[in-house]
């Protein structure tokens, strides 16, 4: 028997926006990176302009997840989903913030010769995006094995932070010179793994979903 | 947490129709308790069953124990008026005597054999107090109280109850005939009661569950009987995140 036709189309309707949210925010983590291989100024200008459109998208989910509330009383499972997706929209906007301040940098170092081909920052953007993805996914399928399996992840992430810090601090050491450059390439580095880190945030809250239980799972290490 | 009544295995019937099965439930002293669920779940029948209202009506069949302060209230040696003095019952529709209020809260204490006045006047006062109800109506107790307003009368009705002193009081959907703001005095007067009594309330509806009670049991009915059990918690959880699917279908709206 269908029943809360209309209720059960919105709240399908807002994960579906939730989806496109974190996909508007993967791109612009790979394209933050992206401009800053290449040294594309413009695209760096576009991440950044780019980023009002997440911010818009995050308050249009915020607002239909409050009506829906106001409107329709979500209730145990329903209502799990709705806060999780309050979570979660946070958790982005703030990945999106990060990926504008890749861009940001990526501006300030404007032609600046390079210092090192970038090898493990574009690793970290890698995995960061493809746990970003997978945990989406979990939310989506209410898998929340996978979303432990993804908190486990965020270990490969800390350890190519580490790597890219020590490889800059040496370069910092032989030439300070190379300190102004060597600093902006670890906010970089320190950017994806804070994102990394808030996917971990979103496997909690996908947890919570599926299980009801709040509980940090695998405290990272930064 | 302490008992105050517990069912054990209660089982009712009408006639041949089952309406209550094998019902096992501690109901907490100083709490609130929702009962929820559909239509014709059996929620009115084990309300009624716990101060011995069904045995008005003819053809209906027990099994099982009701215990209240671990006395079983349908042992032969109980005095039934005296248990209806001790569990009191406020209906869904106003239904206040056609008689002054002061007469109305004064109602059951005289059956109860007090006839001072000086002691009257203190119940009568006292009771229309802890039903939120005094401040409106102190003024004109001589009044007839069907003049009262809805939402009035429900006070009145439960300051009744509340005159013969008694230790649970049942709501059968009390606030299902009244305004919104009505309802909100009500549910603000089962707050403040829950210190001294002990609230079963029978609502169907759920966001008045979630607010007033501390526990909620959701009943539902089955092919060929009625008032089954299926879950029994804490309110935060039946509402948040409930252990039966059942309980999770129907409180998100997707049944019943």
């Amino acid at each position: 028997m269908a029943i809360r036709i209309t209720y059960n189309k919105r709240l399908r309707e807002i994960q579906d926006e939730v989806l496109l949210m974190g996909s508007m925010v993967e791109k612009a983590i790979a394209r933050s990176i992206d401009a800053l291989k290449r040294r594309d100024l413009k695209l760096a200008e576009q991440v950044v302009e780019d980023d009002q459109k997440i911010n818009q998208k995050r308050f249009a989910i915020e607002e239909s997840c409050i009506t829906l509330i106001a409107t329709q009383q979500p209730m145990a499972g329903d209502l799990r989903i709705i806060i999780t997706v309050l979570n979660l929209i946070t958790e982005l906007e703030r990945m999106g913030d990060y990926a504008e301040g890749i861009a940001r940098i990526t501006l300030m170092i404007g032609d600046e010769p390079p210092l090192k081909p970038l090898i493990d920052i574009p690793r970290m953007d890698e995995k960061a995006r493809d746990m970003l993805r997978r945990s989406l996914e979990a939310f989506i399928n209410r898998d929340s094995d996978e979303a432990i399996r993804i908190t486990a992840e965020d270990d490969e992430v800390d350890n190519l932070y580490d790597q890219v810090f020590r490889e800059l601090l040496i370069f910092m050491m032989e030439d300070p010179r190379t300190i102004t450059r060597a600093t902006r390439l670890i906010w970089v580095a320190h950017n994806l793994e804070r994102i990394a880190d808030r996917v971990t945030n979103i496997c909690e809250r996908v947890v919570f979903t599926v299980t009801g239980k709040m509980e940090e799972i695998g405290a990272s290490k930064y | 947490m302490t008992n105050k009544i517990e069912t054990i295995n209660l089982s009712l019937w009408y006639g041949e129709h089952q309406a209550l099965t094998e019902v096992s439930i501690e109901i907490q002293k100083n709490m609130v308790t929702a009962l929820i669920g559909p239509s014709g779940c059996g929620k009115t029948t084990f309300i009624r069953a716990l101060n011995r209202m069904n045995d008005l009506i003819e053809g209906v069949r027990i099994s099982g124990e009701v215990l209240l302060d671990n006395e079983d209230i349908y042992a032969d040696s109980i005095d039934v008026v005296h248990l209806r003095k001790r569990v009191g019952m406020v209906f869904q529709q106003p239904n206040p005597f056609p008689m002054s209020i002061y007469d109305n809260a004064a109602y059951g204490p005289r059956i109860h054999g007090i006839k001072n006045r000086g002691k009257l006047d203190e119940i009568v006062e006292r009771s229309i107090r802890a039903a939120a109800l005094w401040g409106e109506v102190k003024d004109r107790l001589n009044k007839p109280a069907l003049a009262l307003s809805g939402g009035q009368q429900q006070r009145l009705c439960i300051a009744r109850a509340l005159a013969v002193e008694p230790e649970v009081i049942l709501m059968d959907e009390p606030c299902s005939a009244l305004d919104p703001i009505a309802t909100t005095k009500i549910e603000d007067l089962i707050q403040d009661l829950k210190k001294e009594y002990t609230i079963v309330i029978v609502t169907h509806n759920m966001q008045q569950a979630a607010r007033v009670s501390d526990m909620a049991a959701f009943f539902m009915m089955e092919e060929d009987r009625a008032g089954v059990l299926v879950e029994y918690g804490p309110t935060s959880q039946i509402f948040t995140n409930p252990e039966d699917k059942r309980t999770e279908d129907y409180v998100t709206g997707r049944f019943g």
